[in-house]
């Protein structure tokens, strides 16, 4: 299994009872509630992590997007890709990703994964989302327009990474007389594509057909099980046996001494995470047009019914796998055989937890869980397909 | 109240619903984005003088949702095709909310067929520094309300709205008012510059208690549109032709009167 640190760079020294009172973290929060002195602390914190994730033999670091909001610092993931790409030596960089619909130029996007490509000299992974509907009330973009802008700058930046330019590109949304960008990107014919998403079946269709990685974003592992078989049905369809790499599972592990221990540990942060950081109304989350009927109304059925939870139903539904290294290990092996990924995209900071928490519990998953997944495949019924 | 006729017609290739009763002057009235599909009482006294014809906009209710739309201006064009095709003359266009945004459009791009123009809190143009809720971050009951100066017409008309059999219903017609009014916000920065082209009579009809476009764009439209006469509907909120429909239908009459001695 590969196994990449994956943070959300959350201002972790909100306050949370703010957020309770605005009703979510997003949008109209008020940035008010920011403190530069503090920001900028916890920009080279996280960064100081995910050098040190480098370090400690994670394979990959992976960065995302999110604007106006106190649960990810990183509108413009580009600035602390670049920070990292001189100073995480070994490890894969990825972005996962930019939201392409909140873009009126994409090309911005292939020029600024193309330099990233070719600072890390190849070691880039290129993900492409649509962004949560909250980025619609925050970037001004028409929710309707979301699925088409994002098949649109889709194409335009695969055509400017692999056609030689210049040409011409003419679409609905994205207009360009001269599609000609410089640097071409270091591998051939591009870095790797991931599309990290909620679940969305065509979205899982789409990046099955388009043989690219998929990675499935905060769920209970049985419905992670269920997105992943979707994918490798689509892949048989696709007329292909798709590499257990090319599912990614989004996750969260904290590791301690004891189980009771860890529990203890990360219950606060976790919660803060999932109940506040997290947290926004349903208008904002699924703004008309996002996505289609059946799927708004399928998630506002969950949200409805949505109650504020705990680590123990995080642990129970496996979301996130929290405990001594022995439960660990045996989880995240029953996980990846019950839903046949190879690749694990881990939150080891999470919410609030502060620095020495958040090294600690990366320095425990890497000498006590690592070297167990590091040449181990799903599996049981997986392992035909690994092979 | 008077059975309208539930047609549906065709206008190159784009299906829609219209209902229509009546006999006199046509008098047509485009909905906005809380009020398609309803045979409204105003529109029933409406009927007694005209040929009432009330629309349902591409997109909304049961009428196709074509491939061509995205914008307000589209569906002025599409409506410019429907009054070829109905080959009606000496109309008078009332449009509500987003309909009074298409009836401005409309009216700017060619005034032809109509005789008269009536903006009901109109969208479309927008005021600097007037305080406005977001409707796309209320809740589907907190939309509903926004549109009342009358909480018990709130309860009301939340009961009959939000029931689960029309949720697909409310959700395509929200698709669509956010497909044509996402952004630029309500409004077109382009529309304001052309409304001294409207040389039509034009009425603007506005409630007193707006909370979505509050009465200072009715003033706006005012001076916008050259010679536009105002009426203020007090105890009204966005929907003056739903919440005070005899009101709203004596301004009609009056300034349909006045209009005709003019002539």
């Amino acid at each position: 299994m590969k196994v990449f640190n994956f943070h959300l760079m959350p201002y972790r020294h909100v306050d949370l009872d703010a957020i309770e009172r605005n009703g979510s973290a997003w949008v109209t929060f008020s940035n008010k509630h920011y403190d530069p002195e503090k920001g900028a602390g916890l920009y080279h914190e996280y960064l100081d992590q995910m050098e040190l994730a480098d370090r400690l033999g994670f394979d990959g670091v992976c960065l995302n997007e999110h604007h106006q909001t106190a649960y990810g610092m990183m509108p413009i993931p580009g600035v602390l890709a670049g920070a990292l790409a001189r100073s995480v030596k070994r490890a894969r960089l990825a972005i996962l990703g930019r939201a392409l619909p909140l873009l009126n130029n994409p090309l911005m996007v292939a020029e600024e994964y193309a330099m990233l490509d070719n600072l890390t000299r190849g070691r880039f992974i290129a993900g492409f989302v649509r962004g949560i509907g909250a980025e619609y009330h925050a970037m001004g973009i028409n929710p309707a327009h979301s699925q088409d802008r994002f098949a649109e700058a889709h194409d335009l930046i695969v055509r400017a990474w692999t056609e030689p330019g210049p040409f011409q590109y003419v679409g609905k949304h994205y207009h360009f007389n001269y599609v000609n960008v410089w640097p071409r990107p270091w591998q051939t014919p591009h870095p790797p594509i991931w599309i990290p998403s909620q679940g969305s079946g065509s979205t899982i269709k789409w990046a099955a057909k388009m043989r690219y990685t998929y990675a499935q974003t905060l769920s209970p592992i049985a419905v992670v099980a269920r997105f992943f078989q979707l994918y490798r049905d689509e892949a048989d369809k696709a007329g292909y046996v798709p590499s257990p790499d090319q599912l990614a599972w989004s996750n969260t592990i904290y590791v301690a001494d004891t189980d009771a221990k860890a529990m203890r540990e990360a219950r606060p942060h976790l919660e803060a995470l999932t109940n506040r950081f997290l947290k926004m109304p349903t208008e904002m989350l699924l703004p008309p047009g996002y996505s289609n009927i059946d799927s708004i109304k399928r998630i506002r059925a969950v949200k409805v019914t949505g109650k504020p939870q705990t680590i123990e139903d995080l642990v129970k539904n496996g979301v996130v796998i929290i405990g001594s290294p022995n439960t660990v290990r045996e989880k995240l092996a029953e996980y990846q055989d019950l839903a046949g990924f190879n690749t694990s995209l881990t939150k080891t900071q999470f919410g609030t937890l502060p620095d020495d928490m958040t090294r600690a519990n990366m320095t425990a998953i890497a000498e006590e869980i690592l070297p167990h997944f590091r040449d181990r495949l799903p599996q049981g019924i997986r392992q035909a397909a690994a092979e | 109240m008077t059975e309208p006729s539930v047609t549906r017609i065709s206008v190159r290739g784009c299906g829609i619903a219209l209902r229509r009763a009546g006999a006199g002057r046509p008098l047509i009235l485009l909905h906005g984005a809380a009020d398609a599909g309803q045979w409204l009482p105003c529109m029933d006294d409406l009927a007694a003088r005209h040929d009432v014809i009330a629309p349902e906009h591409p997109g909304f209710g049961a009428s196709d949702t074509p491939a061509w739309l995205d914008t307000i201006p589209d569906l002025a064009n599409f409506y410019l095709d429907l009054l070829d095709q109905l080959d009606l003359d000496d109309i008078d266009l009332v449009g509500a909310d987003l309909g009074g945004w298409i009836a401005a459009e409309l009216a700017v791009r060619n005034p032809r067929r109509l005789a008269s123009l009536t903006l009901v809190a109109a969208a479309g143009i927008h005021v600097p520094d007037v305080a406005q809720t977001d409707p796309f971050l209320r809740s589907d009951e907190q939309r509903i309300r926004d549109l009342f100066h009358d909480p018990a017409r709130a309860d009301e008309t939340v009961k009959r709205l939000l029931r689960p059999e029309l949720e697909d219903q409310n959700l395509r017609n929200q698709t669509t008012t956010a497909r044509l009014t996402w952004q630029p916000r309500g409004y077109d920065p382009h529309l304001a510059k052309w409304l001294h082209r409207i040389v039509l009579p034009t009425l603007v009809v506005w409630g007193a208690n707006d909370k979505l476009l509050p009465p200072a764009y009715a003033s706006a439209w005012r001076t916008l549109v050259p010679d536009a006469q105002l009426v203020i509907v007090p105890d009204c909120g966005h929907l003056p032709h739903v919440e005070q429909p005899q009101a709203f239908v004596a301004a009609l009459d009056s300034f349909f009167d006045r209009k005709g001695a003019a002539a």
